[in-house]
């Protein structure tokens, strides 16, 4: 019995011939706020996309609350209470938001319902004004409060987020961060995937570091914040 | 024409456009929103026939034969799905076209083995075989009635089937970005199954309450095939309001070509005309909008 929620060993992901990942072990405890962090095309798209399943590791193992889910179809690893909110958004542009909402709507692990459509209109305010609209009539901001809000519709034990601030105006991109901060405080697991160190460094209890598809650092988001020269190398900031 | 005639051939027209629209609503649904060229649709609204046939002689009622052979078109939907079609999700649509033009030829020989090559007949069922008296010479039958009924309320349970359900808004989001569907765990080749079963239910209900006015004979589907597929590229691949609309008009261009053509000056002039109307409509709907009636743009 491991205390992890999410827990991945020995990932090697490929697209094609060419070798992505090489070896990557990554995990989650219940609760805890994971910050994923690398330059442009270090493989962290790809190692999300493996732990959810929509890009099959060629070796290693994927652990969800303590079932073996590596060979387990999407749904099935989104049912043990995994929610993604992919790059680019993922939206149904032909949907409503409303409808965009509703439909994703289920009952967490052990049948927990606290997120309600009334505690994700609670949430998103901005999106209760919208409900009747497309979702492809949202801005961009919009967009992304969609996209996580549908995925609280799913009541999940983690969120995974990829670049959910990427190309968002600074007021935009404060409102999603301080969403994500009372997601965790909320109880939700977190995996974020975000260029920007001191928003993410913020929230997150843990930062992990890809650098060509292998992990080079593993710490608390503070020790990474005493250590300057790790990010210049590392991240390029 | 007098407004007799006019009538009568405004009902068949929306009687037979209604009557596509249960054929095509599943073809454009399978190409929309699962990405198959189903060529094999046509197929099942000749096994909808047959099976009409074969059990209302058996049970000796149509009605219970029109029950039982729902109940074997779905079966016959999901099975198909389960062991062929869902292995072509990810291929090119020329094994799509190769597969289901296969099908083609096993349902036509299969119905050639059990029932031979002969045209046969159904017959209306005793309650519904009634006619309205329009003029002294004219009437209209009930049956043909019965059946634009039937399909209008068809079409209403698909609209609110697919506008209003979680399981339609699911349908939707699945056309529209197959992956997240997954990410939010839905089983969406479950769904699929779901959505091919229905649009095999559909054609070969079609067929069914078809066989008594239309007869059942060999090649019935590949005809209607090709009619459904104009009606799904004028409405918009994918688009179930688009075949509604698109087979109301094709069900009146094509009674009135067929009319019209006989009437110009007593000889019959070009006899081919009547046959190509809906391809002249389709063209000139293409011409306006490449993407169909209420097709996606680009
Ligand atoms: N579908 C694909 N086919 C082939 N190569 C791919 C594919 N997707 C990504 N790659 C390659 O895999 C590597 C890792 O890509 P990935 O998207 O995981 O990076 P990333 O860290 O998420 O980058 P970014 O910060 O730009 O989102 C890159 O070199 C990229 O070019
Ligand atoms: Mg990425």
């Amino acid at each position: 019995m491991t205390s992890h929620l999410l827990e991945a060993r020995g990932i090697h992901t490929y697209y094609g011939a060419s070798h992505i990942l090489h070896g990557v072990d990554f995990s989650v405890r219940p609760g805890e706020t994971v910050g994923l962090m690398g330059r442009n095309g270090m493989g962290k798209t790809t190692l999300l996309r493996s732990l959810l399943g929509l890009t099959r590791p060629r070796h290693g193992e994927v652990r969800i609350a303590g079932a073996d889910m590596t060979q387990a179809a999407p749904y099935a690893i989104a049912r043990r209470g995994v929610a993604y909110v992919p790059e680019g958004r993922g939206i149904f542009p032909n949907l409503s938001v409303r409808e965009n909402l509703v439909m994703a709507a289920r009952a967490g692990s052990g049948g927990r319902r606290d997120w309600t459509f009334e505690r994700v209109m609670q949430t998103f305010p901005r999106l209760a004004q919208r409900l009747r609209h497309g979702g492809a009539q949202l801005s961009g901001g919009e967009q992304q409060m969609l996209t996580i809000g549908r995925a609280l519709m799913t009541n999940p034990d983690l969120l995974i987020l990829d670049e959910a601030t990427e190309g968002l105006a600074p007021k935009i991109s404060r409102e999603i961060w301080g969403i994500i901060n009372q997601i965790k405080q909320a109880g939700i697991a977190a995996v974020i995937v975000d260029k920007n160190f001191a928003a993410v460094s913020a929230v997150a209890d843990r930062i992990v570091i890809l650098v060509k598809g292998a992990t080079v650092y593993e710490g608390a988001s503070a020790e990474l914040r005493a250590q300057p020269e790790l990010h210049v190398k590392y991240l390029g900031v | 024409m007098d407004t007799n005639t006019f009538l009568i051939q405004v009902l068949n027209g929306i009687q037979y456009g209604l009557l596509l629209f249960l054929v095509a609503s599943g073809l454009t649904l399978i190409l929309g929103i699962m990405g198959i060229i189903n060529l094999a649709h046509g197929s099942f609204y000749m096994v909808g026939a047959y099976l009409a046939f074969s059990l209302a002689q058996h049970f000796g009622s149509l009605w219970l034969a029109m029950a039982g052979g729902v109940v074997i078109a779905v079966a016959i939907g999901l099975l198909l799905e389960w062991l062929l079609i869902s292995k072509l999700y990810h291929r090119d649509h020329l094994y799509q076209v190769l597969l289901t033009y296969g099908l083609i030829l096993i349902f036509e020989e299969l119905r050639s083995v059990v029932f031979g090559d002969d045209v046969h007949g159904v017959a209306i069922p005793e309650m519904l075989r009634a006619s309205i008296p329009l003029t002294e010479t004219l009437s209209y039958p009930v049956y043909r009635l019965w059946m634009s009924a039937v399909c209008i309320v068809l079409a209403i349970g698909m609209y609110l089937l697919i506008q209003k359900t979680r399981l339609g808004m699911t349908i939707r989001a699945g056309a529209a970005n197959r992956e997240m569907v997954q990410s939010l765990g839905i089983n969406i080749n479950l769904l699929y199954r779901l959505v091919f079963a229905l649009g095999v239910a559909l054609a070969a209900f079609a067929g069914m309450i078809a066989a008594p006015v239309a007869s059942v004979f060999p090649g019935m589907g590949n005809q209607v095939l090709i009619v459904c597929f104009v009606v799904v590229v004028i409405g918009g691949i994918g688009s179930v309001k688009g075949a509604m609309l698109a087979a109301i008009l094709i069900g009146l261009v094509d009674t009135f070509g067929k009319v019209l053509t006989l009437q110009i000056g007593g000889v019959q002039l070009l006899p081919e005309l009547s046959g190509m109307m809906i391809y002249v409509l389709m063209a000139a709907v293409l011409l306006a909008r490449p993407q169909g009636l209420f097709g996606k743009g680009g």
